[in-house]
C-alpha cells in the first residue's frame, strides 16, 4: 500500500496526490510515468509524474475525473493510500541544451510539462511555456509553470483569462515570428497534441508528444500501448511515451484510445449508481 | 498416444465440456482418494526408477507413490516438497507425457502411472489438511540474493536458496506474485488461489517479496549488486510478445495473447464489471497460432462468451506445438481449428475497428531448421474471413527492460541471456539466470529445472565468498 502523503484538489474535477513511494522518487526524471491501481479490483493505469521530492520520498501525480477508476481514485483522502504505485516507468523526456524550447500544455497536463520545463531551463535552454485551459475557472499551476519558464503565455477557449482562443495561436504566432524556435514540447489531449503537431511541421521545428493511450502492465508485456511512429509500431510503455509528434499516426491513436469507450460507460454508471453519486 | 494413455490408467474426472465453457472454474477436478490408491497401486516401484531422470527437478516420484499408497499423506508431502516447492502447479501444468511418464516401465506395454494426477492429489491433499511441511532450514549463512521475477523459475531458485540459509528478497514488477501463473495460464487451468498457496509457502519458509518493482527502471543488476546483494538471479521470463507485422494489425480488437490472457487472467475482466479492467467480447474470434498459449486464449474467449472460436494455423495438426490434451481440451469445448492458413493482412471499419482478415492457404514442403514441414503459401489462393476480434499467439521473446539496463551481460540475437546450461551462470560475475528469459518459451518445468541447477551453483558460490 502506498500512503497518500497529501491531496489538493486543483480545480474541482483535478486533483494532485503527493504519494510516498521512496524508491520510485529517488528514480523519476522529467517524463517519466507510474501505474497506479486504486485497489484490489482496481485497474492499472498510467499516470505521468508530474513531481518528486527524494528527501521526502514522495511522487506527486496529476489527474482529471473521466471515468470509474479516476473518481474512484478522487474519492480518496489525504492520508488513505492506493493498492499499488510502480515506477518510474518508460524513457525520461530527453533534456540538452537546444537553444529556445517552446513548452506547450493544455488542461491537467500542465502538472506533466512544468518539471520538462523545469529540466530544460537547467540545461541551459531559453524556455518559453504556454498553458491552455478551457476557461478562466480551470486555470492552475500559473505560478509553478511562470517560475520555470523565460516567458508564459496563458489561453482560454472562452477568453475569460489570457489570450482567446487554443494553445496553437500563439503557438504559430511564435513560429512565424522572428525568434528562432529550435525545439516544441506538446504536452496535453491527444487533440491538442495532433494540432501542436501540425502547427509546427511545417515549419520544420522538432516537436515531441507525450502519448497517452490505454496500457495494463506498463513494462513491454501486453502491446495494447502500440503506436505507429513512422513506419513502425513502438510500444509507449517502453519505446515512449515521448515520439516525435510528425511522426505518430494520430488517428491510429485516437481510434485506439476508444476501445473501451462502451465498457468504461457501463461501468462507470454502475459505480455512480452504487454508490448514490453524480 | 491419447487412446494408449488412458488404456488402463484411472481417469481424473473432468467438469462437462458443455457446462465448463461458461465458468472459469478448474476443468480437471482431481482425483478421489478412492482413484488416487487404485493409480497409486499401479505402481510396481522398479529399481530402474527412470521416472525420477525424467523429472527435470528429480522428484523421488515411487517414494512419494509408495507413500500415497500406505496412506502415509504428511510423508508423501514431505517427499514431494523436497525437490518441488511448488507440486500443486506442477501436478496440473507439468508436460508429464513427454517427462517422467514418458520413460515409465509400464508404458511399454500399457498406460504409464498418471503421475501429474497423482502429485497434484497429493498437493490438495495438503492445502485441505495443512500438515506441518516446513522443511529444515539450515542455519543463516549471512548472504543476500536478489531473485528478479516471481515467476515458476523465481520462486524456485528462492525457495532451494532460503532452505540453504541465505536472505532471499524476490523483486516482483506486477501488483502480484506469480509472473505467468498468475498473468497468462487461465484460471481455469491453474487456480490462482493454488498459485498464491504455493507462494505463501515460499514466503513461509523466509523469503521476502517486493511487488511493483520493475527491475532496470527502480534499481538496475548492478545497483542491486552495488547495494549489498551478494548474487543476482535473473527469472524474467518471456514476456514480451511477437506480432506478425502485417497491414492492419494495429487496428482495435487485435490483441497479442498477452494482453489477452493478462487482462483475463490477472486483471479478472472475466468478472467485468464487478472488476475493473474491460475485455472486449465480440461475437467470432481468431486466435493465430498453435501453441498452449493460443489454446489457452481460445478456452478463455468460449468462457468469455465469444459464439464462435477459431483457431488460425499456418502448419496442419501434426505439427500444433501445444500438448495434445490441451488441443483435445479445445476441442471438445467447440473451439473450430481452421489448420493449413495464414494471416496476410487485416481490413477494417471507418472507426479503426477489425471487421476481418485475408488469409492464404498453405501447403507444407521440406522440413525447415526446426524438423517441422515448412508451411509454403499456394499461390492465388487468398480469401477472407469475417471476425470481430483477433488474438495474436506467436510465441513471446524475453523483455528487455533487464538485459538492456545491465552492463556486461551476454544476450543472443534473439534478446535471450547466455547462461551455462549446468550452472545458470551468466557473463557477469554474481549474476545467474533461468527459465524463459534463457530458453525462450518453454514450460514452467524447465525453467524450474533451470532454476535449482542455479540454485545449486549459487549456493557454492555464496559458501566460499
Amino acid at each position: 500500500m502506498y500512503q497518500i502523503v497529501n491531496r489538493e484538489d486543483l480545480t474541482p474535477e483535478i486533483h494532485l496526490f503527493e504519494i510516498a513511494a521512496p524508491e520510485v522518487a529517488k528514480k523519476a526524471q522529467a517524463g517519466q510515468f507510474i501505474i497506479i491501481r486504486a485497489d484490489e479490483k482496481g485497474e492499472r493505469i498510467p499516470l505521468t509524474i508530474a513531481d518528486w521530492n527524494t528527501e521526502k520520498g514522495t511522487v506527486t501525480v496529476v489527474f482529471m475525473e473521466v471515468g470509474k477508476t479516476t473518481r474512484k481514485l478522487a474519492t480518496l483522502k489525504a492520508g488513505e493510500s492506493v493498492a499499488n504505485f510502480a515506477g518510474p516507468l518508460g524513457l525520461p523526456t530527453h533534456i540538452d541544451k537546444f537553444g529556445t524550447v517552446v513548452c506547450v500544455a493544455g488542461g491537467f497536463a500542465i502538472a506533466t510539462i512544468v518539471p520538462i520545463a523545469r529540466a530544460m531551463k537547467a540545461a541551459g535552454n531559453k524556455v518559453i511555456s504556454i498553458m491552455g485551459f478551457r476557461t478562466k475557472d480551470l486555470v492552475f499551476w500559473e505560478k509553478q509553470l511562470r517560475n520555470v519558464s523565460d516567458e508564459l503565455i496563458v489561453t482560454t477557449d472562452d477568453g475569460s483569462y489570457g489570450l482567446k482562443g487554443v494553445v496553437t495561436i500563439p503557438l504559430k504566432d511564435m513560429l512565424e515570428g522572428k525568434e528562432k524556435i529550435d525545439r516544441v514540447i506538446a504536452i496535453g489531449p491527444t487533440v491538442m497534441m495532433k494540432f501542436s503537431s501540425l502547427t509546427t511541421k511545417p515549419f520544420g521545428v522538432k516537436t515531441i508528444v507525450s502519448l497517452n493511450p490505454i496500457m495494463v502492465d506498463g513494462t513491454g508485456m501486453c502491446g495494447v500501448c502500440r503506436v505507429s511512429v513512422g513506419d513502425v509500431t513502438k510500444f509507449t510503455c517502453v519505446d515512449g511515451p515521448d515520439f516525435d509528434g510528425h511522426q505518430v499516426n494520430w488517428d491510429e491513436l485516437m481510434a485506439r484510445q476508444r476501445i473501451y469507450l462502451d465498457e468504461e460507460k457501463r461501468s462507470l454508471e454502475l459505480w455512480q449508481h452504487s454508490c448514490g453519486r453524480r | 498416444m491419447a487412446d494408449k494413455l488412458d488404456l488402463n490408467r484411472v481417469s481424473m474426472p473432468k467438469q462437462k465440456p458443455r457446462a465448463r465453457t461458461k465458468n472459469f472454474n478448474e476443468v480437471a477436478l482431481g482425483y478421489s482418494d478412492a482413484n488416487a490408491l487404485a493409480e497409486a497401486n499401479r505402481c510396481i516401484q522398479c529399481k530402474k526408477r527412470s521416472c525420477v531422470e525424467g523429472c527435470p527437478v528429480g522428484v523421488d516420484i515411487p517414494e512419494f507413490i509408495a507413500a500415497v499408497r500406505e496412506g502415509n499423506m504428511p510423508e508423501a508431502v514431505k517427499i514431494l516438497k523436497s525437490k518441488n516447492a511448488l507440486p500443486g502447479i506442477c501436478g496440473r501444468v507439468c508436460p508429464q507425457e513427454t517427462q517422467c511418464e514418458q520413460v515409465c516401465a509400464l508404458g511399454k506395454k500399457g498406460a504409464p502411472i498418471a503421475i501429474g494426477r497423482l502429485e497434484r492429489y497429493v498437493a490438495d491433499w495438503e492445502l485441505k489438511h495443512q500438515p506441518d511441511s516446513t522443511p529444515e532450514i539450515a542455519p543463516a549463512t549471512g548472504r543476500r540474493v536478489a531473485v528478479v521475477g516471481s515467476g515458476p523459475a523465481g520462486l524456485t531458485v528462492a525457495a532451494d536458496l532460503a532452505k540453504r540459509g541465505h536472505k532471499v528478497t524476490i523483486l516482483e514488477a506486477l501488483h502480484i506474485a506469480g509472473g505467468v501463473l498468475m498473468y497468462g495460464i487461465p484460471e481455469f487451468r491453474m487456480p490462482k488461489d493454488i498459485v498464491q498457496v504455493e507462494v505463501d509457502y515460499v514466503k513461509s519458509l523466509g523469503v521476502e517479496v517486493k511487488l511493483d518493482s520493475v527491475i532496470g527502471k527502480i534499481s538496475t543488476v548492478d545497483e542491486l549488486l552495488e547495494e549489498g546483494y551478494d548474487a543476482v538471479f535473473l527469472g524474467t521470463g518471456a514476456g514480451l510478445p511477437m506480432f506478425l507485422n502485417i497491414p492492419g494489425e494495429n487496428l482495435n480488437g487485435i490483441y497479442s495473447a498477452n494482453e489477452f490472457l493478462t487482462r483475463t487472467n490477472l486483471m479478472k475482466a472475466y468478472l467485468f464489471p464487478e472488476y475493473d479492467t474491460p475485455i472486449k467480447i465480440g461475437r467470432k474470434i481468431a486466435v493465430i497460432g498453435g501453441g498452449n498459449v493460443a489454446m489457452d486464449a481460445a478456452r478463455c474467449a468460449l468462457r468469455l462468451g465469444f459464439s464462435e472460436v477459431n483457431i488460425v494455423y499456418r502448419r496442419s495438426r501434426e505439427e500444433l506445438p501445444a500438448r495434445r490434451e490441451e488441443v483435445e481440451n479445445a476441442e471438445e469445448e467447440g473451439v473450430v481449428f481452421k489448420l493449413l492458413t495464414n494471416p496476410v493482412r487485416f481490413l477494417g471499419n471507418e472507426q479503426g475497428w477489425v471487421t476481418s482478415m485475408e488469409c492464404i492457404e498453405m501447403e507444407l514442403g521440406e522440413p525447415d531448421e526446426s524438423g517441422r514441414r515448412r508451411p509454403i503459401p499456394k499461390k492465388g489462393s487468398e480469401f477472407t474471413i469475417d471476425f470481430d476480434i483477433v488474438v495474436v499467439a506467436l510465441g513471446t521473446t524475453p523483455n528487455p527492460l533487464v538485459p538492456t539496463t545491465t552492463k556486461e551481460l551476454e544476450t543472443t540475437k534473439k534478446g535471450t541471456v547466455v547462461a551455462d546450461e549446468e550452472t545458470g551462470k551468466t557473463s557477469k560475475p554474481g549474476v545467474w539466470a533461468g527459465g524463459d528469459v534463457v530458453t525462450g518459451s518453454a514450460t514452467v518445468i524447465s525453467a524450474m529445472g533451470a532454476a535449482k541447477r542455479a540454485a545449486a551453483s549459487m549456493d557454492a558460490y555464496l559458501r566460499e565468498l
